[in-house]
């Protein structure tokens, strides 16, 4: 779901990296953001709420309303819409709120 | 701690206009920037501006962030960058506490310029958390900045200027866009956006809101439903819409959370967008020394931004004792550009909301 030709736009993105979503290895971009390479792989649920297990995605996509969350190499609450993709990422969908260590 | 004369939280288009009118008047300034770029949303907007020449006219908006920039290299060490850092807090003693890479710094600088923009606002409807519901901003950042179609078929709420030029966007990208609707019985938006969608075969349609969002884990239809002259549901006018994606479009509101952790006087005035600062002709807030630019101060377009900006910042370093001979010139022409891009019948809306806040 990537676009390839656009009118006014074109894309240049870092090199191709692997990253893996629950355990299965997805490809990204490097320096894209978490949601948008897990969008692209056609993933659009990020997550589910605490307490009554609705679906959750991106809202804004800036950084600001926290829809997506979830826990990036261990660490709970990333927000993956603005957390950029690295090589070896171990993306994983949260459960529970999360804990300071 | 850092010292600076004025720090600018913020760069976005009123932020870095801000920083070039503050510097240029001799102030050294620093830019705090949440993202790893300046420029804000400019770098989404692929449409050609409107306004004057001086708001950069007919220029695309992700193209302006260049020309700002240029700006600001020009001014050399006067101008300090801190992007990746997110503004904590702001506290009685004027110290700005900041995150830039796990690490915690405070600022304290001698005035202060909050342009932290705003937020999409969200619709109530059943299911309006479904993954697919998207804010129309959210749908332009991952087409425009990250090149990634949202989904295949798109149902615009709202047809202001950010849906209908959103909805074009998404055409251009090859998506389509099944029907744009608006609560309102009349499109809110400039009618050059309209027609170029309805050109495109997209119908507007107004006076419908959604009913009903469809989807277990996902979106998959929509529901929308006419609204009669009291904006009361007309039963049995329910209309099916498959689509995948919902973009909701319906305002923004401002980020003022600095403002208020502050203290500074707020007013609730739904024109603008929602609480706003009431502040003076120099944009400054009852807070001494604090200023508002750009969307945080109320919610209007990116022209009125940047020019905000360089109002606010030509002031904040012309009370803090800098300023060259061509102070008032400059501020008197900042001053009849936002009188020119707020006149007319597309600024009634802007005009009585400013008169609410402005002492």
């Amino acid at each position: 779901m990537r676009i390839n030709e656009h009118p006014i736009l074109s894309f240049t993105k870092g090199k191709l990296v692997k990253f893996t979503f629950d355990g299965k290895e997805y490809e990204g971009y490097e320096g894209e953001p978490i949601a948008a390479a897990l969008h692209a792989a056609g993933i659009k649920v990020l997550g589910h709420t605490h307490e009554l297990g609705r679906p959750r995605g991106f809202y804004c996509a800036i950084g600001n309303c926290s829809s997506c969350l979830m826990t990036v190499n261990g660490e709970p609450n990333v927000r993956v819409c603005v957390e950029k993709l690295k090589e070896g990422m171990v993306v994983e969908t949260q459960k529970g709120r999360g804990e300071l260590k | 701690m850092i010292k600076t004369d004025i720090a600018i939280v913020g760069g976005g288009p009123a932020g870095l206009c801000a920083a070039i009118s503050a510097a240029s008047q001799g102030a050294n300034v620093t830019i705090i920037e949440k993202a790893s770029n300046l420029g804000g949303q400019l770098i989404k907007q692929t449409h050609m501006f409107f306004g004057s020449q001086k708001q950069y006219a007919s220029t695309r908006g992700i193209d302006i962030p260049d020309i700002l920039m240029n700006e600001l290299k020009k001014l050399g060490s006067l101008v300090n960058v801190m992007l990746d850092s997110t503004v904590l807090g702001l506290y009685e003693d004027g110290v700005l506490t900041v995150e830039q890479n796990n690490k915690y710094i405070k600022i304290k600088p001698d005035s202060i310029i909050i342009a932290t923009g705003a937020s999409e606002k969200f619709l109530a409807f059943p299911n309006n958390d479904l993954p697919g519901i998207y804010g129309a901003g959210a749908v332009q950042t991952l087409m425009n900045v990250h090149g990634i179609k949202p989904g295949n078929k798109v149902v615009m709420v709202g047809a202001g200027n950010i849906g209908l030029i959103v909805s074009y966007q998404l055409l251009q990208a090859g998506i389509e866009v099944k029907a744009i609707i608006d609560a309102a019985p009349k499109i809110g938006g400039y009618y050059v956006h309209a027609s170029k969608v309805r050109r495109m075969g997209v119908p507007i349609l107004t006076s419908h809101t959604v009913k009903y969002a469809h989807g277990k884990e996902v979106l998959k239809k929509v529901t929308i439903v006419k609204l009669d002259n009291n904006w009361q549901e007309v039963p049995g006018s329910e209309i099916d819409i498959d689509a995948d994606v919902m973009c909701i479009s319906v305002g923004l509101s401002p980020l003022a959370e600095l403002l208020w952790q502050v203290g500074c006087d707020m007013i609730y005035v739904p024109e603008l967008g929602g609480h706003v600062p009431v502040r003076n002709q120099e944009l400054e807030t009852s807070v001494k020394g604090v200023y508002v630019a750009g969307d945080v101060a109320g919610v209007e377009e990116a022209s009125s931004a940047m020019v905000e900006g360089r109002l606010a910042g030509l002031c904040a370093a012309k009370n803090l004792g800098y300023a060259k001979e061509n102070f008032e010139e400059l501020k008197n022409d900042c001053i009849e550009q936002l009188y020119s891009l707020r006149s007319g019948p597309v600024g009634e809306k802007i005009r009585a909301g400013l008169s609410k806040v402005i002492v």
